[in-house]
C-alpha cells in the first residue's frame, strides 16, 4: 500500500486549535472586506489530528536517503556532514526572529556577522568584495554575469559572448541566456582540460568572460591555468569562477590571486549547511575592486565600531533579493568558518582530495577513469563498459547502489564522459564508509557478469521500485485531485 | 577540528593505496607559481563551544529581536507556526537530503513537495504550482520572464508603482539587459490602482501587468477588474500573492491570473532577517511547458504503485543548458516543506482563524491610533497592515525613539520609497501582537507629549 497523501488523511472538524477565537464575530471582521474582494472559492485544506499528521511525516521521512543514513557521494553537490551546531545557532531567537527592517541599531549582531562573513570569504578567496544576497548558485551565477555586463555597459563595450567549456554544468549556460549573452562553448582536450588552441580561436574582443570551473567537473586541475588567464584577459574579457568546487582549493589555491575577476560560492556544498532536500542555499558572489561598484544594494559596512547599511551605491545593479539574502544560511556558514578557522579549512580540502582519490583507487580496476590523472575533490568513471558488453548503464548501476542502503553517483554527467558516473565521498565519510562503498560497486561490476538483469532492473530493496518517469511526463499529475468520493487516486484515464 | 575522521593511519594507509607518498603529492598538477603560501587570514580557530558562544554574542546583539513588540510588515511577517513544523523540518531525512535525484530512495522530499504543489493550488485556486524559487522578488522576476516568453513582440512590462519596492528594484536588476521595458504604473489617489488610469496605460505593447494585492501599502487591489482590462488589451495579468491573507481574500485565480507569484515565508518560517524566504510559483495549465524551477508528479513505480517522481526535467538547466526555461536548480526545498507541515497543521479552520485574528487586530490597532491623532492617507479597505502618519510635532518631538525605547517598533518609515509619503510609516499588525501590546502602543502614540524628548535607545 502506498503511504496516504495528506487530503486522504483529511476528516472535516478534527484539525488541531492553534490560535484563539477572534474577540468579535466573524461577520464584523469580514465586514472590513467589500464583499467582491473576499474568498468565494472554498478553502479545501486537509483537516488531520497532530498525531496523524506526525505520523504522516515519520512515514515520509523514512522513505528518504539523508547523509546521516549512509554514504551521499553525489558527485559536484558536496553531501558532507552538516553539523547539528549550525542548526542550533541559526535557530538562536536573537538570529530567527529577527525582521528585516529592524533599524540598524536593533540589528548590529547580524550586521556583524554579514560584515565578518564577507571578510572571511575575502581572505579565503582572495577577492575584494562579496554581495551576500544570491539565494543559490545559479543565482550567483546570474548576479555575477550581471556585474560583468554592468562593467562593460559603463565601458561603452558590447561584448556579448560568454565561453564555456563542454564540460560546465548546466546553468552557465543557462544564466548566460537568462542575461541575454550568447554561450559559446570551447571543447576539452584529451587531458579533460579547456583546449587552449580552441580558447585561443574563440576568445576575443566580444567576448565578455570565460565561465569556468576549478577544480572542473571531472574533478580535474586545469594545470594550464595561467596560460587561460593569459588568453582571457589578453582579450580584454573577465574569468568568472563558477566556485561549486571550492572546497577542492581552501587554503591551497585562492581564485582572486589567480586571475579570477568574479566568482561565486555554494555555502551549502563547501560551508556545511544543509540541502534541505533542494535547498535553501547561499550563493554569495565575489569580485574583483574594478566590479565592486556594481554590486548588488544594499551592503552591510563597517562604520567605526558600529554596523550599517550602506545604501549609496550608484553604480549598483540594485538588490537581487526581497531583502538580503539567505541569511540562516549565512549564519550557518558562518560558524563553519568560525569553528575551523584556516588550518580547519585546509585540513577540509586535504582530505577531500583524499578520500577521492582512495574511493577511486579501489574501483578504478572495474570501473575505468577516461581521463586517468590525480583527482581532486571528486572523480568521473565511466560505466561504458558496462553498458557496450552488458547492456547494464550508469544508470542502472546507480540504482543499484541504492539496493545496497547508499545514495547513487552523479549519473550521466558531465555530458562529455560516456555512462558517467561522477563520484565525490566529501572529507567527512571514514575510511571505512568508503571502503563499504568501494565493495558495493565492486560487488556490483561481479553482479553485471553473473545476473545484469539483476542490475538492470534494480532497485529491489527500496521503498518503491523504479519509477516511471515517462509516464509521469507524458501525464503530469502535479497537484491532488479529489475523486468523486473525496478520496483514492484522482481517475485514470 | 574539521569533522574529519581520519587517523594518521588511516592516512598512511589510503596513501599507500592511492600510490601517493603525501597528499602534498596529490597537488602536484597545481602549477607551483599559482600555489597559495601561508596560512588563510582568518581568526583564530574556535572549538564548538567557543563558536556557539560567540554566535550567541552575535545574536544577543540583535536586540530588535528581543523583548520588543514588531509592527514591522512590508513583505517579512511574523505569523504563529505551530512546533510540528520544526519538529518536521529539523529531520535529518529531510534537511539533510539533496534534491529528489533518485526518486526511489527519496519519496519522501517528492511526496513533500507534490503536497505542496497541491497546497498551495488550492489556496490560490491556481491549477499548476512549481516546487518553489528563492524568494518573492525572484518569483516576480520569473513569472514576468515566463510572461514575456508567451507575449514575443510585447516589450513593455507595467508594474504598479504599489508593487514591493525591493521587487521592483530587484525586477529592474535582472531585465536590465532583457529588451523589455519595465513602466511604472502610479498608485492613484486611494493609494490603490486607479483603473480609468490602467486602462489608458495598457496598450498592444504590454506583454504583462504586474499588480500586488493586497498591495506594499497593505491595500486590497480590484483584481477582477484589473485582470479583465489587462486581457482586454492583450496582454497577461500576474499578481502577486500574500498566502495568509487567501484565506479570506479573492485568489488569484477567481480574478483570473495568468501567472500568481508570492512570497511565502509566513507559512511556516520565522523572520530570520530576511532568509530564507520561498518564492510561490504558480500559473494556469497553457504555462505548463514553460514553467521554472522544478515539479513533482505523481506516477507509477514498476510494479504499478503510486509513486512520485521530479517531471518534466527537459524545461531544466541540466537537461537543456542554454535553452531551459530558468536557471534554477537549488530552490528553497526545506523553507517549501515548512510551508506544506504549516498549511496542513493549520488547515482550513486554522488558517482562516489567522487570517481573522490578523485583520481584527489590524483594524483594533488602526482605530486606536486614529483614536489617539494618527492619521491615515488611504482609507479603502486593507488587510493586515496600512500606512500611518503619526502627528507631525510628535514625531518632530521624537515619538519613533519614544516607542522604541518602550519596546515597540513601530512600523517601516516610507519616505525612502515613496518620497511623497514622507513621515509616514507601514505598520502591520499580525495575530501574534496580542489586545494588550496593541493598546500599549495606542496609548503611547496618544500619551507622548515630547517630554521624553532626545531619548535615544541604542
Amino acid at each position: 500500500m502506498p503511504n496516504p497523501v495528506i487530503f486522504e488523511l483529511h476528516k472535516q472538524g478534527r484539525s488541531a486549535e492553534h490560535l484563539p477565537l477572534p474577540a468579535g464575530p466573524e461577520s464584523e471582521i469580514l465586514a472590513s472586506i467589500p464583499e467582491r474582494m473576499r474568498r468565494r472559492a472554498p478553502l479545501p485544506l486537509p483537516e488531520v489530528p497532530e498525531l496523524e499528521l506526525a505520523r504522516h511525516y515519520e512515514r515520509l521521512a523514512r522513505m528518504n536517503h539523508h547523509v546521516e543514513k549512509d554514504v551521499y557521494p553525489l558527485g559536484s553537490c558536496t553531501m558532507k556532514y552538516n553539523p547539528k551546531l549550525h542548526e542550533k545557532v541559526a535557530s538562536l531567537p536573537g538570529f530567527a526572529a529577527l525582521h528585516p527592517m529592524t533599524p540598524e541599531e536593533l540589528s548590529q549582531g547580524a550586521l556583524e556577522l554579514l560584515v565578518s562573513l564577507e571578510e572571511a570569504l575575502k581572505a579565503i578567496t582572495g577577492m575584494d568584495a562579496f554581495t551576500l544576497q544570491p539565494s543559490a548558485g545559479a543565482h550567483g551565477e546570474f548576479t555575477g554575469l550581471s556585474l560583468v555586463e554592468a562593467y562593460y555597459r559603463r565601458k561603452g563595450e558590447t561584448r556579448p559572448k560568454v565561453v564555456l567549456p563542454d564540460s560546465a554544468h548546466g546553468t552557465n549556460p543557462a544564466s548566460v541566456r537568462r542575461l541575454g549573452l550568447v554561450p559559446v562553448e570551447v571543447k576539452s582536450d584529451e587531458r579533460g582540460e579547456v583546449s587552449l588552441e580552441a580558447l585561443e580561436r574563440i576568445v576575443d574582443g566580444s567576448t565578455a568572460a570565460l565561465m569556468l570551473t576549478l577544480p572542473n567537473t571531472l574533478g580535474l586541475f586545469e594545470s594550464r591555468l595561467p596560460r587561460i588567464v593569459e588568453i582571457v584577459h589578453g582579450a580584454g574579457a573577465q574569468i568568472y569562477l563558477d566556485g561549486a568546487n571550492l572546497n577542492a582549493l581552501l587554503g591551497i589555491v585562492r581564485p582572486g590571486d589567480v586571475g579570477f575577476d568574479v566568482m561565486h560560492t555554494n555555502l551549502h556544498k563547501t560551508f556545511s549547511t544543509p540541502h534541505g532536500g533542494g535547498g535553501p542555499g547561499a550563493g554569495p558572489v565575489g569580485v574583483k575592486e574594478h566590479l565592486r561598484p556594481f554590486l548588488p544594494t544594499p551592503r552591510a559596512v563597517r562604520s567605526g565600531d558600529r554596523f550599517a547599511w550602506d545604501h549609496d551605491c550608484p553604480d549598483s545593479i540594485g538588490p537581487v533579493h526581497s531583502w538580503y539574502g539567505n541569511f540562516a544560511i549565512l549564519v550557518r556558514a558562518y560558524a563553519y568558518i568560525r569553528h575551523l578557522g584556516a588550518p580547519g579549512l585546509r585540513e577540509v580540502t586535504e582530505n577531500a582530495i583524499l578520500n577521492a582519490n582512495y574511493l577511486r583507487s579501489l574501483i578504478e580496476k572495474e570501473y575505468p577513469i577516461p581521463y586517468r590523472r590525480i583527482a581532486m575533490h571528486e572523480f568521473v568513471a565511466s560505466a561504458s563498459r558496462f553498458f557496450k558488453d552488458s547492456n547494464v548503464r550508469a544508470m542502472d548501476i546507480g540504482k543499484r547502489l541504492l539496493d545496497f542502503g547508499f545514495y547513487a553517483p552523479t549519473i550521466s554527467f558531465p555530458l562529455i564522459v560516456k555512462e558517467a558516473l561522477m563520484i565525490e565521498p566529501t572529507e567527512t565519510e571514514t575510511r571505512e564508509s568508503i571502503e563499504r562503498y568501494a565493495e558495493a560497486m565492486l560487488r556490483i561490476a561481479r553482479e553485471i557478469e553473473e545476473d545484469p538483469e539483476r542490475v538492470r532492473s534494480a532497485p529491489h530493496e527500496t521503498p518503491v521500485r523504479r519509477v516511471n518517469e515517462s509516464l509521469a511526463s507524458r501525464r503530469p499529475r502535479l497537484a491532488w485531485e479529489e475523486t468523486a468520493d473525496g478520496g483514492g487516486e484522482p481517475p485514470r484515464d | 577540528m574539521s569533522y574529519v575522521p581520519h587517523t594518521d593511519r588511516d592516512r598512511e594507509e589510503m596513501l599507500r593505496s592511492i600510490g601517493a607518498s603525501s597528499v602534498e603529492d596529490l597537488l602536484r598538477e597545481i602549477p607551483p607559481s599559482i600555489r597559495f603560501g601561508g596560512a588563510l587570514p582568518l581568526p583564530r580557530p574556535l572549538s564548538q563551544q567557543e563558536t556557539e558562544e560567540e554566535l550567541a554574542r552575535l545574536a544577543g546583539l540583535c536586540r530588535g529581536a528581543h523583548g520588543f513588540d514588531s509592527y514591522l510588515g512590508g513583505g517579512s511577517y511574523d505569523h504563529y507556526v505551530p512546533a510540528l513544523v520544526g519538529a518536521t523540518t529539523s529531520r535529518p531525512e529531510f534537511y539533510t537530503a539533496y534534491t529528489p535525484y533518485q526518486a526511489e530512495v527519496s519519496q519522501g522530499t517528492l511526496q513533500a513537495i507534490f503536497e505542496f504543489q497541491s497546497l498551495i493550488a488550492r489556496l490560490t485556486a491556481m491549477p499548476i504550482v512549481n516546487a518553489s524559487l528563492y524568494d518573492g522578488a525572484t518569483a516576480l522576476v520569473e513569472g514576468v520572464w515566463m510572461a514575456s516568453g508567451e507575449k514575443v513582440g510585447r516589450s513593455e512590462v507595467l508594474v504598479a508603482r504599489s508593487v514591493h519596492p525591493r521587487y521592483r528594484a530587484a525586477l529592474c536588476a535582472h531585465l536590465a539587459v532583457s529588451g523589455l521595458r519595465l513602466r511604472e504604473l502610479p498608485a492613484g489617489e486611494g493609494g490603490d490602482i486607479d483603473l480609468s488610469m490602467l486602462k489608458e496605460s495598457v496598450s498592444s505593447e504590454t506583454a504583462v501587468v504586474v499588480v500586488q494585492s493586497p498591495n506594499f501599502f497593505g491595500l486590497l487591489e480590484k483584481t477582477g477588474e484589473i485582470g479583465e482590462i489587462a486581457h482586454a488589451a492583450g496582454a497577461l495579468f500576474l499578481q502577486i500573492f500574500e498566502p495568509v491573507s487567501l484565506a479570506i481574500l479573492a485568489t488569484p485565480g477567481e480574478a483570473g491570473a495568468d501567472i500568481a507569484v508570492g512570497e511565502g515565508a509566513a507559512l511556516g518560517s520565522r523572520p530570520s532577517f530576511g532568509g530564507p524566504l520561498l518564492g510561490l510559483f504558480a500559473a494556469r495549465e497553457a504555462f505548463l511547458r514553460r514553467m521554472p524551477g522544478r515539479l513533482s508528479g505523481m506516477t507509477e513505480d514498476a510494479l504499478g504503485e503510486r509513486a512520485f517522481t521530479l517531471t518534466l526535467q527537459t524545461r531544466e538547466q541540466h537537461i537543456r543548458r542554454d535553452k531551459a526555461t530558468s536557471n534554477i536548480c537549488t530552490n528553497q526545498g526545506l523553507v517549501a516543506l515548512a510551508a506544506a507541515v504549516h498549511l496542513a497543521a493549520m488547515g482550513r479552520v486554522g488558517l482562516r482563524r489567522a487570517a481573522l485574528l490578523t485583520q481584527e487586530r489590524a483594524l483594533l490597532l488602526r482605530r486606536l491610533l486614529g483614536e489617539g491623532g494618527a492619521r491615515f492617507p488611504f482609507a479603502g479597505p486593507f488587510f493586515r497592515e496600512f500606512v500611518v502618519r503619526f502627528p507631525e510635532e510628535a514625531v518632530r518631538a521624537g515619538l519613533v525613539d519614544h516607542l522604541q525605547s518602550k519596546g515597540i517598533l513601530p512600523g517601516i518609515p516610507l519616505e525612502g520609497a515613496y518620497p511623497e509619503l514622507g513621515g509616514c510609516r507601514l505598520v502591520a499588525v499580525t495575530e501574534r501582537r496580542s489586545p494588550e501590546s496593541i493598546r500599549r502602543f495606542a496609548d503611547l502614540v496618544r500619551g507622548f507629549r515630547g517630554a521624553e524628548r532626545g531619548v535615544r535607545y541604542a
